[in-house]
């Protein structure tokens, strides 16, 4: 057994997060300071906590392009409504429920209707900004009002001298890991992302699994929007159309899961929120310049699927017609 | 006739029902759901914006088109070689902002600014071609990727030259023409983006390169597996739509000449929604520059619509966002569906009326005997379907096989057999020229002749195309039968023009006419349809006076005579009007009547169902062909006529004991041939008081040519 060959690519990223890390402790200054450490989690954990989202869809040979939009009209609506006087239960109730439905028609589109899942989702986020921004509210950035101070907690909280995001980025991954290990969905969901043909005719629920998916991904891509709206005290509706999603399609491929499906699971999310909160921190402390840091995490996203494809090669006899 | 019957049978000539069919065959089809779009879009923009089709404000918005159409027809070429660009909306900012800082800042001469703004596109399509094409990335993500990088590189060029930019002033008239000046009184990217569309329609439909990208598209795999070098087809598309998109830029920076952070965002989702909406589908091997031309009208309009309504972005996004997914649904739905919902209303029932059939028992002529079961048995299971049966002046036997061969049974014991010819398709009618050659009717395939040398030859496989038929009637389908007249002239029918040969019993479920008599000249070349409407045409024999012919209808249950010569020609006369089965062949007797094959015997059920072309639709659309109600063609037999259509004998094997399912049959020396398309042998029967010598030469072309022949 080679030594190198043996490892997986979990193993390789979790390695060079380490790398970078020892790197940049080593040149800046002030990085590996406790403070540093927890704020550079925390300011990942939201991307963690998408990145399971989106780990999940991947895992079903899915992917969901509308997750960040979904997310931000979301909560931004739910905030307006705090604003309008709406009891803050009542407030998250609706936003829940409009990101759930959203989530439904998305998984709907893609297992009823036939339409590849990249696309589905990527004219389902244009068309969701749109009816968010036409509809719902007027302005880009909408701001948490004083009856909405509940929530900051979750966001700027500390729990033990840890911030509260930091648990929550945990309670995500442990739900994400039961559900794939033990329950009869995950397991669905696995067989369903790793060959959909041979799951159907085995009976699994095709379908159901795949809106299933696209559900629970609005439904955790709900809970990291609180969360974001907590941290900042806003929600800039904007970073439904930034490249925001692409940094979270950028965890789960560096982390490992396939973008053909079946493969990989929340551990692979953990070492890729890693891999690139390091990455981000560390130039954000050297101050790069942000379109210069877009060019460097585009870079790195291209050669992770360049990796990807290389290591996980597209099956020319099975791979459908029209599989772009 | 019953007046409700009257209704039905008028209803279904009035209503043309079998078009509906015919045009989901044809591949323009395809555009017609756009245009569709197009017009309603159009329609409904012009009533809600009362000046929105006045000349100024087209004017300003064909420029914007132009370019816009310029994307378009780029992701229209990648999306057909089953890929997809993403990145042509940052592209386009790219090649704005490159040509604005080449010529602003670097002050480069114009042409050689254009030359490296494309070259700077076809840069960034070779990047996702090599991507894509060679290393097989997955197109969406890998475009997207690259649509973030490249738009980061926009920002940072805009970073550090929109000031510059915006000082410089440019002293060009040739610059600006691109941007403000007309070609024959039409804008400049209107005329760049119609130029770019007719050659991508030529290379496309007319050149190799063109064929190959739809065959990339198609089926990459066949493509790869007949030896197109996909890989690089790929990439070449990209590398075109890298080019095209930083064309766009150029245009759109003569136009403007500024450049802003906006610029080209949010394009790609435009123009994808411009290419499937046109009907360019997603996954390849379906599109062309019309489809992205009607797609980039609609999303312009709708657009601009929007803007002029003073609707905000937000709603543009919205109405994008559900335009590109309804598109999307349509076309995924219309593929998938189209081939099973032509099959379901492909089958076009009409109103047909059959008369009374004769009884088949008692002083009847038709009555039923056991005449049929002395016949001996000739190559028995050693031939499979000998739709026609027919003996040279050697006493040899020809008959035609499933497996598209002429297989000869030698004289004068027939235990002996070789394939005569091989002529592919299903050999049906065969006649024998003056000199010796075979001629055979082809289904599938058409008229052909066999020489004496075997050597075989295409005498026809198309004739005059009708000016009004949606399906294109030129090529011959289902060549039945045929005979030859004294001049050499050859006739022969075409059973029907919407089946192919293993269909063939569908047909009846129409009961239309849908096929036709068609002449063929060996002297002139020229092929001519005859006779049009005839339901399912068949035997064809001539009569002895070589002025006209008599001719089977198969599923109309009766026989005619047409006369292509002589004082009554052109008229069609009934012979026998009412018989009761389903017609086939016609040969000629050696008393000088006719010999007439039955295929099947008629059945109530089906005669009333003639009637019903309501139930047969639904039977149609409802049940699986297997279980379709099918007229009976297992039981028929062989009948005697004369030219006034007085019938004299009829020779039943009821029961099909000795000889199951007739077609033809071919009376030589004596005996009589019978074959069956769905036979396994070729059934010979001793006839009493016939002519020993009598052969089909002789009665046709003369004692001498005949034993020239032999």
């Amino acid at each position: 057994m080679q030594g190198l060959g043996r490892l997986s690519q979990e193993q390789i990223v979790f390695g060079l997060a380490v790398l970078l890390c020892a790197g940049f402790a080593v040149a800046l200054p002030g990085f590996l300071t406790t403070n540093n450490v927890l704020n550079l989690v925390r300011s990942v954990s939201i991307l963690g906590i998408l990145g399971v989202a989106m780990g999940l869809v991947v895992i079903g040979r899915g992917i969901d392009l509308s997750l960040v939009a979904l997310m931000a009209i979301s909560v931004a609506w739910t905030l307006s409504l705090i604003q309008g006087g709406m009891p803050l239960v009542q407030a998250i109730g609706i936003g829940l429920v409009f990101s759930l439905f959203v989530g439904a028609v998305n998984g709907w589109i893609v297992a009823y209707v036939e339409i590849p899942a990249i696309f589905a989702t990527l004219a389902m986020g244009t068309l969701v900004y749109g009816f968010g921004r036409y509809y719902l509210f007027d302005l880009d950035v909408v701001y948490m009002p004083p009856a909405g101070a509940p929530l900051l907690w979750l966001g700027q909280g500390t729990l033990l001298g840890v911030p509260v995001p930091i648990y929550l980025f945990a309670l995500v991954c442990l739900g994400g890991y039961l559900f794939l290990r033990y329950a009869r969905g995950g397991r669905y969901l696995r067989s369903v992302g790793d060959n959909i043909l041979a799951a159907r005719i085995t009976g699994v629920p095709v379908r159901p699994t795949i809106v299933m998916q696209y559900v629970l991904s609005s439904l955790i891509g709900y809970m990291a929007g609180i969360v974001t709206a907590a941290s900042v005290a806003s929600m800039n509706t904007r970073v439904a159309i930034s490249t925001y999603v692409y940094d979270v399609i950028l965890v789960v491929v560096l982390g490992g899961i396939g973008l053909s499906g079946g493969k990989g699971g929340i551990r692979n999310v953990i070492v890729g929120t890693l891999l690139i909160g390091v990455l981000l921190n560390g130039m954000t402390i050297m101050d790069i310049q942000y379109t210069v840091q877009n060019v460097i995490k585009g870079v790195i996203l291209l050669t992770a699927i360049v990796i990807d494809t290389i290591v996980n090669p597209r099956d020319e006899q099975t791979a459908q017609q029209g599989d772009i | 006739m019953a007046v409700s019957d009257r209704i039905v049978r008028w209803r279904y000539r009035l209503v043309p029902d079998h078009l509906l069919g015919e045009i989901l065959t044809k591949r323009w089809v395809d555009n017609a759901i756009p245009l569709l779009i197009l017009v309603a879009v159009a329609a409904v923009f012009g009533w809600l914006i009362p000046d929105f089709f006045s000349s100024a404000s087209i004017s300003s918005l064909m420029r914007q088109w132009g370019e816009f159409t310029l994307i378009a027809l780029a992701l229209m070429i990648v999306m057909v070689a089953g890929g997809i660009d993403l990145s042509v909306g940052s592209t386009f900012a790219l090649g704005n902002i490159v040509a604005l800082a080449l010529l602003n800042v670097a002050g480069w001469s114009v042409p050689a600014v254009i030359a490296a703004t494309l070259a700077c596109g076809a840069a960034v399509g070779l990047v996702n071609g090599v991507l894509v094409g060679y290393l097989r990335l997955r197109a969406f993500l890998t475009t997207l990727v690259t649509l973030i990088i490249v738009r980061a590189i926009v920002d940072m060029l805009l970073l550090k030259y929109s000031v510059a930019i915006a000082a410089a002033f440019v002293d060009s008239d040739l610059w600006y023409y691109f941007g403000e000046g007309d070609v024959l009184g039409v804008p400049f990217s209107v005329a760049a983006a119609l130029a770019v569309a007719l050659v991508a329609h030529l290379v496309l439909t007319r050149t190799r390169p063109g064929w190959q990208v739809l065959a990339v598209g198609g089926s990459r795999r066949s493509a790869h597996n007949v030896g197109i070098p996909v890989r690089r087809v790929i990439c070449l598309t990209y590398v075109v739509s890298g080019t095209l998109a930083a064309l766009a830029g150029v245009l759109f920076a003569s136009r403007l000449g500024g450049a802003g952070a906006d610029t080209g965002v949010g394009l790609e989702i435009a123009a994808l929604t411009a290419a499937v909406l046109g009907g360019n589908s997603l996954g390849g091997g379906r599109g062309s520059a019309a489809k992205a031309i009607i797609g980039s009208i609609v999303v312009m309009i709708m657009v601009n619509g929007l803007v002029r309504l003073g609707i905000t972005r937000g709603g543009s996004s919205l109405l994008l966002g559900m335009v590109l997914l309804a598109a999307v649904a349509i076309d995924v739905r219309w593929l998938k569906n189209r081939m099973k919902f032509l099959s379901k209303v492909y089958v076009s029932p009409t109103f047909a009326e059959l008369p009374p059939a004769p009884p088949i028992e008692g002083a009847s002529p038709y009555a039923v005997n056991d005449r049929l079961r002395p016949v001996e048995a000739i190559g028995l299971d050693r031939i499979d379907g000998p739709e026609d049966v027919i003996l040279d002046e050697d006493d040899h036997i020809y008959v035609g096989n499933r497996t598209g061969d002429i297989v000869r049974f030698l004289a004068p014991d027939y235990t002996r057999q070789e394939v005569y010819a091989h002529v592919g398709g299903r050999p049906l009618g065969m006649a024998f020229a003056k000199d010796g050659a075979l001629l055979v009717c082809i289904g599938g395939m058409g008229l052909y002749r066999i020489t004496r040398q075997r050597e075989i030859q295409k005498l026809t496989d198309e004739t005059n195309r009708s000016w009004f038929s949606i399906i294109d009637d030129s090529r011959l389908r289902l060549a039945d039968d045929l005979d030859i007249a004294p001049d050499g002239r050859i006739f022969f029918s075409e059973a029907t023009i919407r089946y192919e040969m293993h269909e063939w019993p569908v047909d009846c479920l129409e009961s239309r006419g849908n096929g036709r008599i068609i002449v063929f000249d060996p002297n002139t070349g020229k092929t001519q349809t005859v006779l049009k409407n005839l339901v399912f045409p068949n035997g064809i024999c001539m009569t002895h006076d070589g002025r006209s012919f008599l001719f089977a209808e198969t599923w109309a249950c009766r026989v005619s005579r047409y006369w292509f010569d002589g004082p009554k020609k052109g008229t069609v006369e009934p012979v026998i009007p009412d018989l009761p089965g389903y017609p086939d062949n016609i040969n000629r007797a050696s008393d000088g009547t006719y010999w007439l094959a039955l295929v099947g015997m008629r059945t109530p059920a089906m005669d009333l169902a003639l009637k019903m072309p309501g139930f047969r639709r639904r039977m149609a659309r409802r049940i699986a062909p297997d279980e379709w109600m099918y007229p009976n063609i297992n039981t028929g037999c062989v009948l005697r006529f004369d030219e006034s259509g007085r019938v004299i004998e009829t020779l039943w094997d009821l029961g099909g004991e000795s000889h199951p399912m007739i077609t033809s049959m071919r009376e030589h020396r004596g005996h009589l041939y019978i074959g069956g398309i769905l036979n396994n042998r070729v059934g010979r029967l001793k006839l009493d008081g016939a002519d020993e010598g009598w052969t089909g030469q002789k009665s046709y072309w003369g004692q001498d040519a005949a034993r020239g022949r032999a």
